[in-house]
């Protein structure tokens, strides 16, 4: 937890170093050097989502012979319009797509409810079992908690073939609820994340509270959730990321049309057109779209999801 | 007789969700997988007791200990890779750029699917168009069939992924390196200790609990390798990056040889709890050089 405030006291140290820029120092080249190594690292990590935007603003046929341009081959929207389903189907094929039905709007859609479900499933009973663990007192409560951490060892694909196994039992492969059940309820991860905010809040509100006669159920609702608004804000967004980036669970329960989500309908697209005549510009296209909601939340919560990741990896 | 119990009845309300959670997609599961890796079950039938029989047979499987050796192949490349850049990066933005827009710039490719880096990189690094082999044939080196050719495949898989973790797992051990205190620091510099004795003596001995806590969870996390594959190679060319997730995956959807399956998720486990094991024992990870 000390991460989380960490940054705050760095804010001073955000300026480039003036050690390079006063006049009367000589150019310290070490620093120099470090920020350049910097600077080679973060273009590392963008030129690719760059060269993302480039395809998906290029046209199919162009891209074969200005493989090496750095700006759009033969401008068009024409692979974002493919994607989007506003294209005719002669359209799409002229313009080297494989002519195919891209359903992405629906995707779209069943990523959101998937997405959004789960994470508000997860965190909401992860928060009620976290309150049981931290602020009620039971016999054996550290012993079943203990159990449900032992549960963040074990593998996903280990409990994946038995899942999959009743899923498919209940009748309930290709459906939305048979994608979302196992992430519904909880996670050893989010327990224990909110376990360790509710342990550290104070006792007195939550006494005052009951001395009026409140019961367990306000006290949670009006005082323990709201006063961890932040931990759960940041729970929900490290939640929603991962649900929205799963492919494994929903490749093996939804790979019907109807409730297929983007990641798996992206690998679908891929392997729909031939080998050797891929529909770059489309491709790229669909990811950048797949990819917009993640873009979005990190440039409304950027700061948050990174000051969070030093809490997070203790898992 | 309340105060005995406490709140029970009331925890009991609150848990009551998360046990259902706990005892449908963890518990009966894992009881159920281990079962099943003792039968024979192809799905449409009902499985039959075959005691070792699965486990014998994967014993004597080539495409087991090739999928075995694959794996091992990308979780050193990708670990290797991925923690030396990792420490570097981490050391650089302790030293010189704490900015968190810099920090959220090396996190981006981290919280983007798997299957969007895979796509990504499968177009980057295509053989006729793709941009990496564009600019190799510029300085006149020669085309490489990154995903395509046995020898490339786990390297470039590797690669891919070392690209999207290496933000995030410098993020961890850069709040590692925060949690040391700066006055053993000024001790070095008063001693003299040059950057690199300082590195070895201060830094790298007070990271440790971060380092193995960082090399469990990734290595935890590599041997699990599949979207990636499943994305560009498929397992291919031939065996060349069938790793083991991949290969339990087409044991299962693809043959529908649920028991073997098992088996081979039964065996993974055991490795992964004893990578574990290992990591934590070996480099006393839960000690502290600080106390």
């Amino acid at each position: 937890m000390t991460t989380s405030t960490a940054p705050r006291k760095n804010v001073s140290s955000q300026n480039p170093p003036r050690t390079t820029s006063s006049p009367k120092k000589p150019i310290n080249w070490r620093r120099v050097g470090a920020w350049v190594l910097v600077g080679v690292a973060v273009a590392v990590t963008i030129a690719p989502f760059l060269w993302m935007l480039r395809t998906a603003l290029s046209s199919n046929s162009a891209l074969a012979s200005n493989a090496g341009n750095l700006l759009p081959a033969d401008f068009s929207w024409g692979a974002f319009k493919r994607v989007l389903g506003l294209q005719t189907t002669e359209e799409a094929i002229a313009d080297g797509g494989s002519g195919a039905a891209i359903n992405f709007w629906l995707y779209l859609q069943n990523s959101i409810i998937f997405a959004t479900v789960t994470t508000a499933g997860q965190v909401f009973f992860s928060a009620m079992a976290a309150y049981a663990f931290a602020r009620l007192r039971w016999p054996g409560r550290n012993k079943v908690f203990a159990v449900f951490l032992t549960t963040m060892m074990v593998p996903p694909i280990f409990t994946a073939l038995p899942n999959f196994l009743m899923i498919k039992n209940l009748g309930l492969l290709n459906t939305m609820a048979g994608m979302s059940l196992p992430f519904l309820f909880m996670t050893p991860f989010a327990i224990f994340f909110l376990r360790q905010f509710f342990l550290s809040m104070s006792r007195e509100v939550e006494e005052a509270a009951m001395l009026d006669g409140a019961k367990h159920l306000r006290i949670f609702f009006q005082i323990v959730l709201p006063n961890a608004a932040a931990p759960i804000a940041t729970l929900a967004l490290l939640t929603f990321i991962g649900q929205w980036n799963e492919y494994f669970w929903p490749l093996l329960v939804g790979q019907d049309e109807s409730v297929r989500v983007l990641t798996v309908g992206l690998s679908v697209f891929k392997s729909q057109s031939p080998q050797g005549a891929l529909d770059w510009s489309g491709l790229m296209a669909g990811t950048l779209v797949a990819a917009l909601p993640i873009f979005l939340l990190f440039i409304a919560f950027g700061k948050k999801v990174v000051n969070s990741i030093g809490f997070s990896g203790i898992k | 007789m309340t105060s005995r119990l406490g709140d029970l009845k009331i925890a009991l309300f609150f848990i009551f969700p998360a046990v259902i959670g706990f005892v449908a997609f963890f518990l009966i599961p894992t009881i159920r997988g281990i079962y099943l890796s003792f039968t024979e079950y192809s799905i449409l039938g009902e499985p039959t007791w075959i005691g070792l029989g699965n486990y014998t047979a994967i014993f004597g499987d080539e495409l087991f200990w090739n999928a075995m050796g694959v794996t091992i192949q990308y979780v050193v490349l990708n670990i290797g890779f991925q923690t030396m850049i990792a420490l570097g990066l981490a050391l650089l933005m302790h030293r010189v750029a704490k900015s968190t827009f810099i920090r959220g710039a090396l996190l981006l490719p981290f919280l983007v699917a798997n299957v969007i880096v895979a796509l990504l990189w499968f177009w980057m690094l295509d053989y006729q168009l793709g941009i990496v082999n564009e600019v190799m044939s510029w300085v006149g080196l020669p085309r490489v069939a990154f995903f395509g050719s046995e020898q490339w495949a786990i390297p470039t898989i590797a690669f891919v992924n070392v690209w999207r973790h290496m933000g995030y797992t410098a993020l961890l051990i850069f709040a590692g390196l925060q949690s040391i205190p700066n006055h053993l620091y000024e001790v070095a510099n008063l001693d003299g200790a040059s950057p690199a004795r300082t590195f070895w003596s201060v830094t790298m001995p007070l990271l440790r609990p971060v380092l193995v806590l960082v090399l469990v969870v990734t290595v935890i996390g590599s041997f699990q390798v599949f979207d990636t594959v499943a994305v560009t190679t498929n397992g291919g060319p031939v065996n060349a990056s069938r790793v083991i997730q991949m290969y339990i995956y087409q044991k299962a959807f693809g043959e529908s040889d649920f028991g073997y399956a098992s088996a081979l998720s039964v065996i993974l486990f055991v490795i992964l709890a004893l990578v574990a094991f290992v990591q934590m024992k070996f480099l006393k990870g839960n000690e502290s050089d600080l106390d």
